[in-house]
C-alpha cells in the first residue's frame, strides 16, 4: 500500500487533486481511497489531503501520519515544524518549486515550477495560481506508474471549468518535471 | 458501474436510484453535500423529487410526516444537533408508522461546540421507535439506504442510516453503481395501505385514550420484534439480485478467536486491517461488526460468539456516568440469554479522535493479557 499526503493552502484545490489522483489511479485497476484532513477550510490556511492505493480493497480508515510520498503545493510549507515529521524518511517528494529547498537535502526531492504552468495555461491568477493539474501531470511523471492518458481522463471527468487549459497544464508538467534520480 | 465516489454522494446516488418523491432537509456539517447534490439532481430533473427547503430540521421531519402520511416516498438527512432538534417528530414518525428513511451522518453532540465524528448523536436517538443501521463502506451506504425503503416500507418502521462523519462521509472510494432498471426491480414504488386522501378524508395520530394507546405501542413493539426476520429476507433478495451480502453481524476471523472485538461503522474498518496484521504474527483476534442498534442483532451476536473468547466492545460514543451504548446493549443480550461472560467495554474517537490501528492493537493486548477491565470503561488514545 501506498499512502500520499498532499500539502497545500486553502484554495490552490489540494483536496481537488487528491480526488483526481485517485480516480485516475481507480481507471489503471487500482483500489484507491482519498479524503481530506477534515475541518474547516479558510483560503489560504494549510490543507491537507490523504489517498492510499493499494492492490486490494483498503480497509484502514486512519489519517495518514507518515506519508510515502507527499505533493507540497506551496515551497514554504516545507519550513513547518510539523512537516517532516509527516512523511517517512526515504518518502519521494514533489515540491512546488524553481530551486530545491535546502531544508530537504536529505530526502528524495523532485521539482516543478507548477505556479508557472498554471498561469501560463491562465489558471488562477498571479495572486492565488491554481495548480493542483500541473502538481499532478508532475506526480504521474515521478512516480511512473500511471498512464498519463488516466489522468488526463479523471482531469477531464472532476474538472468542469478550463477543462482545457487543465489537461494542458498536465501534459506541460508531465514534460518539464525534473525529477529525483 | 464503478465510480469513485464519497460516503455523501453514494447517499445521494442511493436515493435517486430509490426514486424518493419528497426530500426536505436542512444543512449541516458534515451531512450538507448530501442535501446540496440531492437538490441538484431535483433541479436537473434527473430525481423528479419535491425538494422542500425549510428552516430547521425540526421542520424538515415535520414536513416529511406530513408528506409520508400521503403515501409518497421520503427521505432526509442531518447529523448531531440537527437530529437532536428532531427528536420530538422522531417519536411521531414512527409512532404513526411512517415508512420515512434518513440517514444520519455520525456527528458529536456540542458541547464544546465540534464538527467532527462520534455516534452519540444517534444512539441518543435509540429509543424513539425507529430502525438504526450502521455502515463502514461507501457501497455499504448505497445499498442499505435503497434497502432501507423496502424495510420501512414493509414494516412500517422509518429508518436511520448512519455512518461516520468525515471518516467515511468525506472519503472516496469505489463503489458499484447500479443500473436504475436493476433497483426498480428490487425496489417497487410504495404502496400505502393507509394514506391522507383528501377523496376519503380520514384523520390520523388523533387523540388517543388510555385504552387504546398501549396497544399502539404494542403493535409497534411487535413490529420491532418480527423486524429481523424481515430485514434478513430483504437482504437476501437484494444478494441475490446485486451479489453483495450483509449480515446483522459480520464475523471477521471469530471462530478461533481468542480475543473477539465487537465493533461499528469506520472503526469497524481498521480494525479488519488490523485483525490482518495480528494474524499475520500468529495471534488469534477476531471482530464481530454489528450493522444495527435496532433492531439489535442479539440472537445473531451470540450464534457468532467464540464459547472461548476474551469479549471486547469498542463504543464511539458515550452515555455520562454509564459508558458506550453498544457494550450496554451487548450485555443486555447476552444476560438475556443466559450467558454470563465478562464483557470489556473500550471507549474511543470521541468528538473525531481518530482510531488508529495502534489503538485497535492496544485493545487486543489488553484483552490478550487479563489486563481490560470489565466493571468499567477502558479509555484508549485519552491524554489524562
Amino acid at each position: 500500500m501506498r499512502e500520499i499526503t498532499f500539502f497545500g493552502r486553502g484554495g490552490q484545490g489540494a483536496v481537488v487533486a487528491s480526488e483526481i489522483l485517485a480516480d485516475a489511479y481507480f481507471r489503471q485497476g487500482f483500489q484507491v481511497q482519498s479524503f481530506p484532513s477534515f475541518g474547516v477550510e479558510r483560503r489560504g490556511a494549510p490543507v491537507t489531503a490523504f489517498m492510499r492505493i493499494n492492490d486490494q480493497f483498503i480497509y484502514l480508515r486512519s489519517q495518514i501520519y507518515q506519508a510515502d510520498a507527499g505533493l507540497v503545493f506551496a515551497e514554504n510549507i516545507v519550513q513547518a515544524p510539523t512537516f517532516k515529521p509527516s512523511v517517512k524518511p526515504d518518502a519521494a517528494l514533489l515540491i512546488n518549486c524553481t530551486v530545491r529547498p535546502p531544508e530537504l537535502e536529505d530526502y528524495s526531492v523532485s521539482i516543478i515550477d507548477a505556479t508557472a504552468i498554471a498561469l501560463e495555461c491562465g489558471l488562477g491568477s498571479s495572486a492565488q495560481p491554481l495548480v493542483n493539474t500541473a502538481m499532478l501531470g508532475a506526480y504521474a511523471k515521478m512516480a511512473g506508474d500511471l498512464e498519463l492518458d488516466h489522468l488526463l481522463a479523471s482531469v477531464e471527468a472532476k474538472v468542469p471549468q478550463k477543462t482545457d487549459k487543465n489537461l494542458q497544464a498536465v501534459r506541460s508538467a508531465f514534460e518539464q518535471v525534473s525529477c529525483c534520480e | 458501474m464503478k465510480k469513485v465516489l464519497s460516503g455523501n454522494e453514494a447517499v445521494s446516488q442511493a436515493v435517486r436510484l430509490a426514486r424518493v418523491q419528497v426530500i426536505s432537509a436542512y444543512p449541516i456539517t458534515p451531512q450538507t453535500t448530501i442535501s446540496e447534490k440531492l437538490s441538484e439532481l431535483c433541479g436537473s430533473g434527473e430525481l423528479d423529487a419535491r425538494f422542500v427547503k425549510v428552516e430547521s430540521e425540526h421542520s424538515a421531519m415535520a414536513t416529511l410526516v406530513g408528506a409520508a402520511s400521503t403515501g409518497v416516498r421520503t427521505f432526509t438527512a442531518t447529523s448531531a444537533q440537527g437530529l437532536a432538534l428532531m427528536h420530538e417528530i422522531l417519536f411521531w414518525a414512527s409512532g404513526a408508522r411512517l415508512p420515512i428513511v434518513m440517514v444520519d451522518v455520525n456527528r458529536a453532540m456540542a458541547a464544546p461546540w465540534t464538527i467532527w465524528c462520534d455516534q452519540t448523536d444517534s444512539v441518543a436517538q435509540r429509543d424513539t421507535g425507529w430502525l438504526q443501521f450502521y455502515c463502514w463502506s461507501n457501497q455499504e451506504i448505497l445499498d442499505t439506504v435503497v434497502c432501507s425503503f423496502r424495510i420501512a416500507e414493509q414494516l412500517l418502521i422509518p429508518t436511520m442510516v448512519c455512518f461516520d462523519g468525515f471518516f467515511i462521509s468525506h472519503t472516496n472510494e469505489p463503489v458499484d453503481i447500479p443500473e436504475q432498471k436493476q433497483v426498480d426491480r428490487f425496489l417497487p414504488p410504495r404502496k400505502a395501505e393507509y394514506l391522507l386522501d383528501t377523496k376519503a378524508p380520514r384523520t390520523f395520530s388523533g387523540g388517543t385514550m388510555p385504552n387504546m394507546f398501549m396497544e399502539f405501542r404494542y403493535k409497534l413493539h411487535a413490529a420491532f420484534e418480527r423486524a429481523q426476520s424481515v430485514i434478513d429476507d430483504i437482504y437476501k433478495q437484494f444478494h441475490k439480485s446485486f451479489d453483495r451480502q450483509y449480515l446483522p453481524v459480520e464475523a471477521y476471523h471469530a471462530k478461533d478467536a481468542e480475543a473477539v472485538l465487537i465493533v461499528t461503522g469506520s472503526a469497524a474498518s481498521t480494525a479488519l486491517h488490523t485483525v490482518n496484521k495480528l494474524r499475520e504474527q500468529g495471534r488469534k483476534a477476531g471482530i464481530l461488526r454489528l450493522r444495527q442498534l435496532r433492531p439489535f442483532p442479539a440472537e445473531s451476536l451470540i450464534d457468532h460468539l467464540p464459547a472461548e473468547a476474551v469479549i471486547g466492545v469498542l463504543d464511539r460514543n458515550l452515555s455520562p456516568g454509564t459508558g458506550g451504548v453498544f457494550s450496554q446493549e451487548v450485555r443486555a443480550a447476552l444476560l438475556r440469554k443466559g450467558v454470563h461472560r465478562p464483557v470489556h467495554e473500550f471507549v474511543a474517537g470521541l468528538g473525531g479522535r481518530d482510531i488508529t490501528a495502534d489503538n485497535i492493537e492496544k485493545m487486543f493486548d489488553a484483552l490478550e493479557n487479563g489486563r481490560a477491565e470489565s466493571s468499567k470503561i477502558n479509555w484508549v488514545g485519552l491524554n489524562r
